[in-house]
């Protein structure tokens, strides 16, 4: 990749308090998102991507969650040290977020344009009227018919596809450097996904803001982003770009993911090889920061070294590196 | 720029909160009739005093002259004062004190509820113990006391009425907060760079006012019946006319001139009814389960 880094992880640890005590839900993540880019976080319920884009929004639930340890190089700052304030002004200005359910995304009681107005006067500071006007353009630009009139509409008078375009329109208002999506498009038909997703690619040529897309959807990696980054049980298990990992997946757990998708043929007679499972589940929270390898117990290549060492995340060229012992076997 | 196509089509001509809720109202017949009730004692009590130029305290005529009677339309109490003139004075009154004290618990409510609920915590713990120190204590000893303490002049009986009667304010806010602030609208809003205060009074506070709004309507009825039982106590300002204070001024004669005390009884009950009517149509037309209908 030859663009320059806006967003550097290093080694964030978030932990979460639960009843049995203290979990790194996060446990030594890193990665790197470059301008304009579409990075993919990819992984099942539960194993952090959600809280990696809080972490990265400063929003880690308090006071369950803290970041204790690492830091978020957002430009020349650490998101981990700035105070609240600056926090403030970044947030919706420089890193926006989209959200998976458009349907409780938008606050009922103000009009879709007042919602997007509001973010427009707080951090470009226009004035009611202008930010108005351009509360209007930017609906116009998602791709909302007769914005004119649409713009003071109150979100329950939407479908769902129209409102994920106002979410985007307000997240991408102030021309942010990055656009978290948490599984955008989870919540919407297969159609309106599409819309979504050609609709995230217009912007994004657009504006050059680089795109977080938080999914579990392997069709929606390869349909949107350049590189993906695969997570389990709050670390990184493998990283590459999308047709490097997707051709060629080193870590179990990324093969199993891929070979879980269902695939459509021409003839529905055919015969198919019954569809993979990853037999096993997440890991408790609990287990989260021992020093093995977390998906042993669902691997089906696990050796004696799995369960006793932490694996190290190795490099296997162009930005491939996978975190496994066994990653050397290839598939 | 290259277009999206999309293929939804546009819903009907937009319509605001307020317009949606008004248009529920309106279905509640009893509610209707009520709030009508409500508007025309409002009226007397803004613009009777002026066109019923009689000062209630002054003895215009015999006393106990029964309703009727030498053109005093509801006869003259036991120092031979003008109860009509009482009535509409009072009115004034015993409106304004319910308005008053309703209005000074919602805001004493809202604060510690948005507070506790909004920032969880020690801060809850805290706010909430004082709460429920507030919620134990008897209410009406409570604001006797604060009368008996303080005088009583109307200023010091309403603070007295607010001062114990907005826990349950406080209860309904913090229970709406802690569900509300958990909402995706409101993540969504810290996300674009909401503050504390803008997420409490902007974002979270517009939604969890159904609730209130109903509670402060039931409010204004309990505090005006509260006045009344301050006055009827005589721990009133003796120097203004309320309708609780006609009743307890007149009481020893019940017996003998209970008209006395029913005209005035019979305008607090007619007025918190219409209030409690009111309320509960905002209720219907509020409640979101309701609306589904």
């Amino acid at each position: 990749m030859a663009t320059q880094t806006i967003l550097e992880v290093r080694d964030l640890t978030v932990e979460l308090a639960t009843r049995d005590g203290i979990s790194p839900v996060i446990d030594g993540l890193s990665f790197e998102v470059g301008a304009g880019e579409t990075l993919a976080l990819v992984g099942e319920s539960g194993c952090g991507k959600s809280m990696t884009a809080l972490a990265v929004m400063g929003l880690v639930p308090h006071p369950i969650g803290r970041i204790a340890g690492g830091e978020i190089r957002f430009g020349s700052e650490d998101l981990v040290a700035v105070g609240e304030d600056r926090l403030r002004d970044i947030r919706g200005n420089d890193i926006s977020m989209i959200f998976q359910e458009p349907m409780t995304s938008l606050n009922p009681v103000y009009s879709v344009g007042e919602q997007i107005a509001e973010v427009l006067r707080r951090h470009q500071g226009l004035n009611h009227k202008q930010a108005w006007q351009h509360a209007v353009e930017l609906l116009h630009a998602v791709g909302i018919p007769d914005a004119a009139a649409r713009v003071s509409t109150y979100p329950h008078q939407m479908s769902g596809g129209q409102r994920q375009r106002v979410m985007i329109a307000m997240a991408l208002a102030c021309k942010p450097k990055i656009l978290i999506a948490d599984e955008p498009t989870t919540a919407l038909d297969v159609t309106v996904q599409a819309q979504i997703f050609d609709l995230l690619r217009v912007l994004q040529r657009e504006t050059g803001t680089a795109i977080v897309l938080i999914t579990h959807d392997m069709g929606a990696v390869c349909e949107l982003a350049e590189r993906m980054m695969v997570m389990y049980a709050g670390r990184k298990v493998e990283e590459g770009t999308v047709d490097d990992v997707i051709a060629n997946p080193r870590h179990p757990y990324t093969q199993g993911l891929i070979s879980c998708v269902p695939h459509v043929t021409d003839d529905p007679s055919a015969e198919r090889a019954p569809l993979v499972e990853i037999s096993g589940i997440v890991p408790a929270l609990r287990d989260f920061g021992a020093d093995q390898c977390l998906f042993a117990a669902r691997c089906q290549q696990v050796v004696a070294r799995c369960a006793a060492e932490r694996p190290v995340s190795n490099d296997f060229g162009s930005g491939h590196r996978v975190a496994c012992w066994q990653a050397e076997v290839g598939s | 720029m290259e277009k999206v196509v999309i293929d939804e089509k546009p819903v009907e001509a937009a319509r605001g909160p307020i317009a949606e809720v008004a248009g529920m109202f309106v279905k509640n017949h009893a509610a209707v009739v009520a709030l009508v009730v409500l508007l025309l004692i409002v009226l007397a009590a803004i613009f009777g005093p002026a066109m019923y130029q009689t000062d209630p305290f002054e003895m215009v005529w015999a006393p106990f002259s029964p309703p009727g009677q030498e053109g005093f339309l509801l006869g003259t109490d036991y120092l031979g004062r003008d109860i009509m003139a009482g009535l509409l004075y009072g009115a004034r009154v015993s409106l304004a004190i319910g308005l008053a004290a309703a209005l000074m618990s919602v805001c004493i409510g809202i604060t510690i509820g948005a507070l506790a609920g909004y920032y969880r915590g020690w801060v809850e713990e805290v706010l909430m113990r004082f709460t429920e120190f507030f919620q134990v204590l008897p209410t009406l000893l409570f604001s006797m006391v604060i009368v008996a303490l303080f005088g009583a002049s109307l200023e010091v009986v309403t603070i007295a009425i607010g001062v114990v009667s907005w826990t349950a304010v406080a209860r309904i806010t913090r229970a709406e907060f802690l569900r509300i602030r958990e909402l995706e609208y409101v993540m969504a809003s810290r996300a674009s760079g909401a503050g504390n205060f803008k997420l409490m009074a902007a974002v979270i506070l517009p939604n969890a006012l159904p609730p209130i709004i109903v509670q402060a309507a039931l409010m204004v009825g309990s505090a005006i019946l509260f006045e009344a039982g301050l006055s009827f106590l005589g721990l009133s300002d003796p120097n203004v006319v309320s309708w609780g204070q006609i009743i307890g001024s007149n009481r020893p004669y019940i017996l003998d001139a209970s008209y006395t005390v029913t005209i005035p009884g019979v305008a607090i009950f007619v007025t918190v009814l219409a209030i409690s009517l009111v309320g509960d149509g905002l209720n219907d037309a509020l409640n979101p389960k309701l609306r589904q209908r």
